[in-house]
C-alpha cells in the first residue's frame, strides 16, 4: 500500500504533530508514504473568491500524484473535500478540463483524473482494516469516552466526498473503538466546528464551537477527537481563546493518530502529545496496564 | 592620479550608501508594527538587543550560523544543488579576487613577502579565480534564461547584477590578454627590469618571447635561428624568470592573448592596454560604488538577516527590534524567488496573472512601499490582494536562503494594508483563519474594521435593492451566466420547502436571522429563480456560510445549495472588484 500524502498548508505550519503522528502509525501497520514537494495549495480558500483559481490549484496536486502514478491520501478533511470537488467539477464540465489541462501544460502537467483521493481515516478503515489495526495495538483504553468529530467537508456532499453514510456515518466510531474507548453519541456530532469562518465572524465562529463544546460535555466526553487541522486548531486553540475570555473548562481535542499511536505502544514524543495547545498529556492514563492486556 | 581619485570617490560613495541604507532599517517602518516606535528608541533597542545576545549562550548559535548559512550556505544547498555551485563560485571567486588581486597592496603583498602578480601561484590563481566567477555568472545566465527555473523573474537588478559582473570579470580577461601581446608592456618591462644596452642583445630577448611570451612585435618575427632564441634564453634566465612565470599558467588571459594576436599591433598603438584598464577599474568603481543600491546590498544585508534571524522570535525580541529587522530583511531579500518556486498558492497566480500573490515579487513591491513612494489605487488593490492570497503554510519563511521570517513580515505587511480601509473581498475567505487565530495581536478596531469593509464592498446595492420602495428588476438575468458548472441551473428544481433553511447552522445561530444574514437559504434560491441576481448576491448569508453542505445534502430536489453560494460569492467578489476599479479610475480622474 503506498500513496502520496497531502499534508496542505496548516499541517507543516500549525498541527506538526498530526504529520507526525499519522506518519508514525501508518509505518507501524506497513502503509508506504511517498512526498511530493511540488504539491500546493488544495484550493479550498479561493473557492469563495475564484472558481478558477480553486480549480487550477486543486489540479495541479492531483496531476503531480498522477505522474508519479499514485493515489493521494489527505490528512485535512477541508483538503480531501475540495480536491474532491475539483475531481467532481473537472469530470462533469470537459470545458474546464481543457481549460485547467492548458494552464498545467505551462508546467509539464496534464491531469486526466487516474488519481483516487482518500482520506486519512478511510485509508486505516478500508484498505488498512479493523483487524490490522487491532493486531498492532499493545494497551487498549479503558473507561474512557471519546465523542469523534466527523468534519463537513468529509461527510459533505455525500454524494461527491463518498466518505461514509452521510446521516449515520460509522467509520470513525469504529476506529475510536479499536482502541478500547468508546465512542459517544453527541448530538452535534456530525455540525460545523466553527473554523471555516474564523477571521470572517468570529463570534459565529465561537459559539459554534462553543455549543459542540458544550454538547460533548453533556454527555460527559473525556475528550474530543478529530482527524482534521482546521477542526483541530478550532479545538485546540480557538478553545483556548474561548477559554480566556469566559472561564470554562476546557474540553481537549485528540488527533485520531495521537489517540491510536498512544495504544500502539508509540513513542508520545514522535505523536507530539505535548505539541497541542490543551493539555492532553492524562491520556495514558486511560490506558490500561501492559499485564492486563497480556492476560 | 585620476585611478586614486574615482577610487576615493567610489570609496566615499559606498560608505555613504552603506551608512544612508543602514540608517533606513532604523528610519523605515512596514505594516503596524513600529507605528509608535521612533528611529532612537530602536537604535538604542539595537545595540541593546546586539550586546544583550554577543555576551550571551546565544553567540554560539551566531557563530554556528555565520559558517553553516553564511560562509558555507547551507540553506542553498539544501534547495538546489546547481545554485549553491553557482553561488559559491561566484562569491568565493569574487571575494578571492578582492583580496589576492584587487587589494594586493594591502592584503596580498603584506602576507607574502614574495608575492608579485605575474609570478605563481598568484599568477595562476588570479585567472582560477576569474574563471570561478565567470563560471558561477554563466550558471546564472543559464538558469534564468536557458533553463528557466519556474516562477524565476528577472527584473533590472537581476539584469544589473549578471551584466556589472560579466563586465569586470571579461575586462580584467581581455585586459591580460592584451597586455601579453602588447609590446608597449613588453617594452616597459624590459625598461623596468632588464638592463641591455647593446641591440643584439635586446633583439635576442625580444625574439624569445615573442617565440615564447606572445608578445606581438613590430620589429622580429619568427622563425628566430637557435642561437638567438639560446642568447635571448640566457637573458630572460637573468632578468625576467624570476618575476614572470609562462603565461599558460594565466590561462584565461593566455586565450584571449591568442585570440588578439591578429589586431595586437593596432590595439597597442592605440592604446588599448590603457583603454581596457580604465574600462576594468571604472566598471569596479561603479560596482563599488552603486553596490549599496543595488541587489549586491545583499552581501551585507543577508549575513545580518541570517544571523539576526537566528536569534530572534516573536515572543521574546523587542518589538523595535523586530521592526527593524523587518526593514532589513528588504534588503536581505536577493530576488532569487526560492520562496515563490515553492509557494503554496503560487497557482492562483497562474490563474489569476497577479504577479504579487508570488512572494518574490511582493518583496519587490514592498521595498517601494518602504521607501514611501507613492502607490496608486490600483497597484495598492494588486498587492493588497497578493498578500491576502496567502495560506500561511510557512514554506516561503522555510525555504529563505536569507533566513528572512516572511510569515511575519507578511503578517505585518497584510495588516498594514487591510487596515488603510480599501476593502478587500479575500478577507471573507478561509485566507482569514490564520488572522483569526492571530486576533490577539492585533487590537480590536483594528480587528475588526477590515471585514466590516469587505463586508460592505461585497453586499453591493443589497440595501437599495431589499429596499421595497423601488420596483423590483429583472434584468440580471442576462448577465448571470450559471452555465459553467455542474451546479448550474439547479436552483430552478427548488420548491420552497425551506429544508435549507432549516437545517442551516447558522440560521439556528440567530435570533432573527433574516435581519442578520439579509436573506436565508431558500430565500436566495428564490431569487436565483426570479433571475434576481443583484439581490441573491448581497446577503450576508453568504459570507456567514460555514460551507457544511447541510443544506445541499438534505436538499429533496437536489439544488446544489452551497456550491450556489460559493458562485454568487465570486460574483460578489468580481463586482466588488468592478466597483473598486472604477473608483480607482475616478479618483485618478479627478
Amino acid at each position: 500500500m503506498k500513496f502520496a500524502l497531502f499534508l496542505g498548508c496548516n499541517i507543516p505550519a500549525r498541527v506538526e504533530q498530526y504529520d507526525t503522528s499519522a506518519r508514525a502509525v501508518l509505518k507501524q501497520v506497513g502503509v508506504q508514504l511517498v512526498d511530493i514537494r511540488e504539491f500546493n495549495c488544495c484550493g479550498y480558500p479561493m473557492r469563495n473568491a475564484d472558481q478558477k483559481a480553486f480549480l487550477l490549484s486543486s489540479a495541479v496536486n492531483l496531476s503531480l500524484a498522477e505522474k508519479e502514478n499514485l493515489d493521494i491520501m489527505v490528512l485535512c478533511k477541508c483538503c480531501f473535500g475540495s480536491l474532491k470537488e475539483a475531481e467532481h467539477v473537472l469530470k462533469e464540465q470537459g470545458n474546464l478540463q481543457e481549460e485547467v489541462n492548458r494552464l498545467l501544460a505551462q508546467r509539464g502537467l496534464k491531469y486526466t483524473g487516474k488519481t483516487q483521493i482518500k482520506h486519512f481515516l478511510s485509508v486505516l478503515y478500508h484498505d488498512v482494516g479493523l483487524d490490522t489495526l487491532k493486531n498492532n495495538i499493545s494497551r487498549q483504553y479503558k473507561n474512557f469516552k471519546i465523542a469523534p468529530h466527523y468534519g463537513c467537508h468529509a461527510l459533505r456532499p455525500s454524494k461527491i466526498t463518498r466518505f461514509d453514510d452521510p446521516v449515520a456515518p460509522t467509520i470513525f466510531d469504529k476506529l475510536v473503538e479499536v482502541t478500547g474507548a468508546k465512542s459517544v453519541d453527541w448530538n452535534r456530532k456530525l455540525e460545523c466546528c466553527g473554523a471555516p469562518v474564523l477571521g470572517i465572524n468570529d463570534d459565529l465562529s465561537m459559539n459554534l464551537t462553543r455549543k459542540k463544546l458544550e454538547d460533548a460535555k453533556k454527555v460527559s466526553a473525556d475528550y474530543l477527537c478529530s482527524a482534521c487541522p482546521y477542526c483541530h486548531l478550532q479545538f485546540d486553540v480557538v478553545q483556548k481563546m474561548i477559554i480566556s475570555q469566559n472561564g470554562n473548562d476546557p474540553l481537549a481535542s485528540v488527533l485520531y493518530p495521537q489517540l491510536l499511536g498512544l495504544s500502539m505502544g508509540l513513542d508520545e514524543k514522535i505523536l507530539g502529545i505535548h505539541m497541542n495547545q490543551l493539555n492532553i498529556s492524562d491520556l495514558t492514563s486511560f490506558l490500561e496496564s501492559g499485564e492486563e492486556n497480556a492476560e | 592620479m585620476v585611478f586614486n581619485l574615482l577610487l576615493y570617490i567610489s570609496l566615499a560613495i559606498f560608505t555613504f550608501g552603506l551608512i544612508y541604507k543602514i540608517s533606513t532599517w532604523f528610519s523605515r517602518s512596514i505594516g503596524i508594527s513600529a507605528k509608535e516606535i521612533s528611529t532612537s528608541q530602536r537604535v538604542s533597542a539595537a545595540v541593546k538587543g546586539i550586546a544583550g545576545v554577543i555576551f550571551s549562550a546565544k553567540i554560539v548559535t551566531l557563530i554556528k550560523v555565520f559558517f553553516l548559512d553564511v560562509l558555507l550556505q547551507h540553506r542553498i544547498i539544501k534547495e538546489d544543488f546547481l545554485r549553491w555551485l553557482m553561488h559559491m563560485l561566484i562569491y568565493s571567486g569574487f571575494m578571492l579576487l578582492l583580496l589576492m588581486h584587487a587589494l594586493d597592496e594591502i592584503v596580498t603583498a603584506k602576507l607574502f613577502s614574495e608575492y608579485y602578480s605575474t609570478i605563481n601561484p598568484y599568477f595562476f590563481l588570479r585567472d582560477l579565480f576569474g574563471l570561478m566567477v565567470i563560471a558561477g555568472v554563466g550558471i546564472a545566465i543559464y538558469r534564468r534564461f536557458i533553463l528557466k527555473v519556474p516562477r524565476l523573474k528577472t527584473n533590472a537588478m537581476d539584469h544589473y547584477a549578471i551584466i556589472i559582473l560579466a563586465v569586470i570579470l571579461v575586462s580584467g580577461v581581455v585586459l591580460e590578454g592584451a597586455k601579453i601581446t602588447s609590446y608597449s608592456e613588453y617594452q616597459g618591462m624590459v625598461e623596468d627590469y632588464a638592463d641591455l644596452e647593446e641591440e643584439s642583445e635586446l633583439e635576442a630577448l625580444e625574439s624569445y618571447w615573442v617565440q615564447n611570451f606572445d608578445v606581438v612585435s613590430p620589429n622580429v618575427k619568427g622563425p628566430f635561428d637557435e642561437e638567438v632564441l639560446e642568447m635571448g634564453q640566457d637573458l630572460h634566465d637573468a632578468s625576467c624568470v624570476d618575476c614572470h612565470s609562462p603565461n599558460q599558467w594565466a590561462f584565461t588571459g593566455y586565450v584571449a592573448a591568442n585570440i588578439l594576436k591578429p589586431i595586437s599591433l593596432t590595439l597597442d598603438g592605440v592604446g588599448g592596454s590603457t583603454v581596457l584598464y580604465y574600462l576594468h577599474f571604472l566598471a569596479c568603481f561603479i560596482g563599488l560604488a552603486y553596490l549599496p543600491f543595488s541587489k549586491m546590498f545583499h552581501i551585507f544585508s543577508t549575513p545580518v538577516s541570517l544571523l539576526a534571524n537566528a536569534v530572534m522570535d516573536k515572543e521574546t525580541s523587542d518589538p523595535a527590534n523586530i521592526a527593524t529587522r523587518q526593514v532589513m530583511e528588504l534588503d536581505a531579500c536577493m530576488h532569487c524567488c526560492t520562496c515563490s518556486l515553492r509557494c503554496s498558492a503560487a497557482a492562483a497566480f497562474d490563474a489569476l496573472g497577479n504577479e504579487y500573490i508570488l512572494p518574490a515579487e511582493k518583496m519587490t513591491f514592498l521595498k517601494t512601499l518602504a521607501s514611501g513612494k507613492a502607490l496608486s489605487q490600483k497597484q495598492l488593490q494588486a498587492i493588497q490582494e497578493g498578500v491576502y492570497l496567502c495560506t500561511n503554510c510557512d514554506r516561503c519563511t522555510v525555504v529563505c536562503p536569507a533566513g528572512i521570517n516572511l510569515r511575519d513580515l507578511w503578517f505585518n505587511v497584510r495588516e498594514g494594508l487591510v487596515q488603510k480601509g480599501h476593502p478587500e473581498p479575500l478577507v471573507l475567505s478561509p485566507f482569514s483563519f490564520y488572522r483569526g487565530l492571530n486576533r490577539e495581536n492585533i487590537s480590536t478596531e483594528d480587528y475588526a474594521g477590515p471585514v466590516a469593509d469587505a463586508n460592505r464592498a461585497v453586499a453591493g446595492k443589497f440595501e437599495q435593492v431589499m429596499d421595497q420602495s423601488t420596483p423590483i428588476s429583472f434584468k440580471d438575468r442576462e448577465i448571470f451566466q450559471l452555465n459553467q458548472l455542474p451546479s448550474a441551473g439547479t436552483f430552478s428544481y427548488c420548491f420552497g420547502c425551506q429544508t435549507c433553511t432549516t437545517v442551516c447552522p447558522v440560521v439556528t445561530e440567530h435570533e432573527n436571522p433574516l435581519e442578520t444574514l439579509g436573506l436565508l437559504p431558500h430565500q436566495i434560491m428564490n431569487c436565483l429563480g426570479l433571475g434576481l441576481v443583484e439581490m441573491a448576491s448581497g446577503p450576508r448569508m453568504l459570507w456567514d456560510c460555514v460551507t457544511c453542505y447541510q443544506c445541499q445534502e438534505h436538499c429533496p430536489q437536489t439544488v446544489q445549495v452551497t456550491d450556489l453560494l460559493f458562485l454568487l460569492k465570486n460574483l460578489a467578489v468580481k463586482k466588488a472588484e468592478r466597483t473598486a476599479d472604477q473608483l480607482s479610475v475616478d479618483t485618478e480622474a479627478v
